[in-house]
């Protein structure tokens, strides 16, 4: 039996508690030990950004992070991304734009889209396209996945502006 | 694009939301790996390192021996193979005589944790006699190839040959006089191409769940295009009842026709019968380059003639497809669309179906076509070219109509070929001059047959007059809500009164894979029906009520009526039925003989450095005919999509293989699919040309769009840089050296 190490940390705004084994990725632990689905396995490798979470709001590949690397961090999956009053405006826009098609590469990108626009709130399209080179989409050719970020860039900062 | 919305429609050709949408944004759509049953098991599958070997010996007994380790399964576990097809079936499930390819499975492990399964796959010793391999399909053609299957002998029109060889069928197509066409042609070209292997490159894994009953029943639930697909796959080789196999297929996180197969649900219902446990398996990564169905690399050699007026009189092509380790490429698919676009009077297409050290190849996108459209567009345009034609005005001068004999022997249906070229002609993009040096613009041209099938679909009335539809048509990128769609205009109802769904193979009729873009035309079809007989009950059920003649109660925009005063909406009358005689529901079972053909012209902006031959793309249209589009939205993310994944083939996409038969790039790294930064916005027209054998002018739309972006592309090319490359794909290397830059690579 290998040794399991607690490891205590906060996933989307809620603080959890599980034991960890030395070599689980913080993929394997967010899907198969807390029951997260939401974040996709694609490629285990880094390559294909289906596993895409933040961790203290940087985005990173969820298979190249150490489940243990997370103690006393905070990691946003797509499951936080919603709260009470309902869906984000980047889902929304998405669901409108109808950014996606088989929908298994959206919960990456929809991290990763969160990631860009917290940063950078009014990204040009060449921004947007480097910023989700590192999640792969084989459904849609991306057209409606760059229109969707830019849809919800705009309702975001209609929002700013609102609250302001 | 926006289309002008058909006026005779209510809920066709609007832009609604998916009914997925809200589950795929949020993460709790359920895909394939996200199966997980109290107490189940972890799979993994032992694979060959060589590509091809003679198995010695499998010796298990330390795997069993590990503590957590439930169940370790081989060909032994499975029962003995029938027919020849049985057999390659078999073989290609758990090696039993050789392994044929990297990757090949040979055992299975399930264990109490991924990592436990993987370390006691580890401890399986296996004895390969390694033999020499053979990828490449020519190399495999010659007498002294490496034979992969003794007893395979060429099926031809000659009938069966006498020796072994690699060759599993070898079919001529010939209309006309080719000999004839090409002595009376001006213009002769001619080349040859090669392309070379490409994945589907879904980003979802193959995963299957798989537990028995402790009387006999199986339950599989898998990422699959079709159910009953699967649950005939393993009723055929664990040779069960058909009604004892229970599929239920998940989301499914992209297919585009490598997964029309089964390739872990045989090996995860063996575990779990021997395991007495649930056991779910799921591919990694690696593992769905090297052991699941990728397209076949191909060879073409190909000639086309023309007369100074413009018009083809000869083709001649000879087409060599690679099947990997057992027969079935779709050469065939292949050589049926490549000249399909043209009015041809003579032409000869010779196809051979040649085995290799690789994995089984299976359906991608319009299977066997993107390759062909490669070899034959390019010739088009280098004849429109010498002929001082434009490409276009080439292409519509030699186009097929409704009544023409093709060279494969067809005859073309209802088709929107020469509208779709009209289109691209018109549009701005087709005039729009280069903005530099070094670009250029490139256009083709595809045919694509699409097809019909069989199809279910249930529709139930539920008391508040709302309405479930269920179908066994697995909802790869959208037909729930295009089916839904239909079934609501067959209705006269809002969209919204209709909750679809994707059942299993215990609770729907039977369906075809979801394949060759048929689900919207299809099952649209089951679902029409479906409605049109809930009206019809709806109908009877009222004049019961009403103790009038059925004749008599009429029904539009959602409400029954008789005489003057007798009127329910659709919802009151609902209420009536359910309450009393029994509910209301209608299952529909189709089988679509006809269907209507599918055409795309594209048309590429490229931009070739000249020293590195990195090729940029500044702008790119597809144009389509779809019929009628039933959701614009979702029509558009298929051609955009489907261009996108050409545009792959195209320029990036391809397995590498070593001297040994070893794959060198099985990964998303080395094996480049397009990112969101190595495409531009694609324009889309759509054309809509209605098929008059579907109730609502439909026809299939997903794979037309992936056939001419490698031809669209080496045109634009060809008129940047001077230089018609004749690989796929068309990388820097392959570009600088037919640019003089650099010599052989």
């Amino acid at each position: 039996m290998t040794n399991k190490t607690l490891v205590s940390a906060t996933v989307n705004g809620e603080p959890v508690e599980f034991f960890c084994e030395p070599q689980q990725s913080l993929l394997e632990c967010l899907r198969d030990v807390l029951g997260l689905t939401g974040t996709k396995e694609g490629c285990n490798d880094g390559n294909c950004g289906a596993c895409s979470v933040l961790l203290d709001g940087q985005l990173v590949n969820s298979c190249l992070v150490l489940g243990v690397e997370i103690e006393g961090r905070a990691v946003t999956t797509v499951e936080g991304l919603a709260d009470w009053h309902g869906l984000h405006p980047i889902q929304q826009a998405f669901l409108e734009a109808d950014g996606f098609q088989c929908g298994f590469c959206t919960p990456g990108i929809l991290i990763a889209t969160k990631a860009l626009l917290d940063r950078e709130p009014n990204p040009t399209e060449e921004q947007i396209r480097t910023w989700l080179s590192g999640n792969l989409c084989r459904c849609t050719g991306y057209d409606k996945i760059v229109r969707a970020v830019q849809a919800a860039a705009c309702q975001l900062n209609r929002e700013c502006e609102v609250d302001a | 694009m926006s289309t002008q919305k058909n006026a005779q429609f209510n809920v066709v050709g609007e832009r609604l939301p998916r009914y997925d949408g809200a589950d795929k944004v949020t993460g709790k759509a359920i895909f394939g790996p996200d199966v997980a049953l109290p107490g189940m098991l972890h799979g993994f599958v032992l694979r060959s390192p060589h590509a091809h070997a003679r198995l010695r010996s499998i010796n298990t007994s330390r795997a069993e021996a590990l503590q957590g380790v439930y169940a370790v399964v081989t060909a032994a576990d499975l029962p003995p193979a029938g027919s020849t097809d049985h057999r390659y079936a078999r073989d290609n499930t758990f090696a039993s005589d050789k392994v044929l390819y990297v990757g090949h499975a040979v055992a299975a492990v399930a264990a109490r944790t991924q990592a436990l399964a993987e370390e006691a796959a580890r401890l399986i010793e296996v004895e390969y006699e390694v033999l020499p391999a053979v990828t490449d399909v020519l190399a495999a053609m010659q007498d002294d190839a490496p034979i992969l299957h003794e007893d395979m002998r060429t099926h031809s029109l000659a009938g069966r040959g006498e020796k072994p060889s690699n060759v599993a069928s070898h079919f001529q197509q010939l209309k006309g006089d080719p000999a004839h066409g090409f002595a009376e042609a001006d213009v002769i070209v001619e080349r040859e191409c090669h392309t070379a292997t490409v994945h589907q490159g879904y980003i979802e894994s193959h995963a299957a769940v798989a537990t028995w009953s402790d009387d006999g029943v199986l339950t599989v639930y898998t990422t699959t295009q079709g159910s009953f697909a699967v649950r005939d796959h393993i009723v055929w080789l664990l040779d069960l009842p058909m009604s004892q196999v229970r599929v239920v297929p998940t989301e499914v996180g992209g297919a585009f026709g490598g997964k029309n197969t089964s390739y872990v649900d045989v090996a995860a219902a063996l575990l779990a019968r021997k395991a007495r446990r649930p056991v779910k398996i799921t591919m990694p990564r690696p593992d769905v380059f090297l052991a699941t169905g990728p397209s076949s690399g191909a060879i073409f050699r190909v000639k086309m003639g023309a007369k100074r007026d413009g018009h083809i009189t000869a083709v001649q092509a000879e087409l060599f497809y690679e099947a990997g380790a057992y027969p079935g490429s779709p050469v065939g698919s292949g050589a049926t669309v490549m000249f399909g676009p043209y009015a041809i009077p003579n032409g000869q297409v010779d196809g051979y179906d040649v085995v290799t050290n690789g994995p089984r190849v299976s359906s991608y996108r319009a299977p066997g076509g993107t390759p062909g459209n490669f070899a034959v567009e390019t010739l088009v345009d280098e004849l429109a070219e010498k002929l001082g034609m434009d490409p276009i005005e080439f292409r519509l001068l030699n186009h097929a109509h409704e009544g023409d004999e093709r060279v494969d022997g067809g005859t073309h249906g209802s088709i929107g070929g020469i509208e779709v070229l009209k289109a691209a002609q018109a549009c701005e993009h087709y005039r729009a001059p280069l903005t530099g040096p070094n670009q250029g613009h490139g256009v083709a041209h595809a045919f694509w047959g699409n097809w019909g099938g069989r199809s279910s679909c249930t529709l139930s009335v539920n008391g508040d007059g709302s309405m479930n539809l269920v179908t066994s048509s697995v909802d790869l990128s959208g037909t729930r809500t295009t089916i839904a769609m239909q079934a609501a205009e067959a209705l006269e109802l809002p969209p919204e009164r209709i909750r679809p769904s994707v059942g299993d193979t215990d609770n729907t009729g039977y369906a075809d894979v979801s394949a060759g873009s048929r689900t919207t035309y299809a099952t649209g079809i089951a679902a029409i029906q479906a409605a049109e007989d809930v009206i019809a009950q709806m109908r009877a059920r009222a004049a019961a009520l009403w103790d009038v003649p059925v004749e008599n109660v009429a029904y539009a925009n959602g409400v029954f009526s008789a005489a003057s005063d007798l009127r329910f909406t659709f919802a009151e009358l609902a209420e009536q039925v359910t309450g009393s005689g029994g509910s209301v529901s209608s299952m529909a079972n189709i089988d679509a003989a006809e269907w209507g053909a599918g055409f795309s012209t594209q048309i590429a902006d490229v931009e070739v450095d000249p020293e590195t031959g990195k090729v940029t793309l500044l702008r790119y249209t597809v144009v389509q005919d779809v019929g009628q589009a039933v959701n614009p939205t979702m029509v558009e993310g298929q051609m955009q999509g489907g261009a996108t994944q050409g545009i792959g083939w195209a320029l990036y996409e391809g397995y590498a293989y070593n001297e040994k038969g070893q794959m060198l790039n099985a990964n998303f790294l080395d094996y480049k699919i397009p990112t969101a930064l190595d495409v531009p916005m694609i324009e889309t027209v759509i054309v809509e040309v209605p098929y008059p054998k579907h109730p609502f002018g439909v026809r299939g739309v997903g794979e037309p769009p992936i056939l001419p972006p490698p031809a669209a592309i080496a045109n634009a090319i060809y008129r940047a840089t001077g230089v018609r490359p004749d690989r796929l794909p068309m990388t820097p290397a392959h570009l600088l050296e037919k640019m003089g830059v650099i010599g052989d690579w």
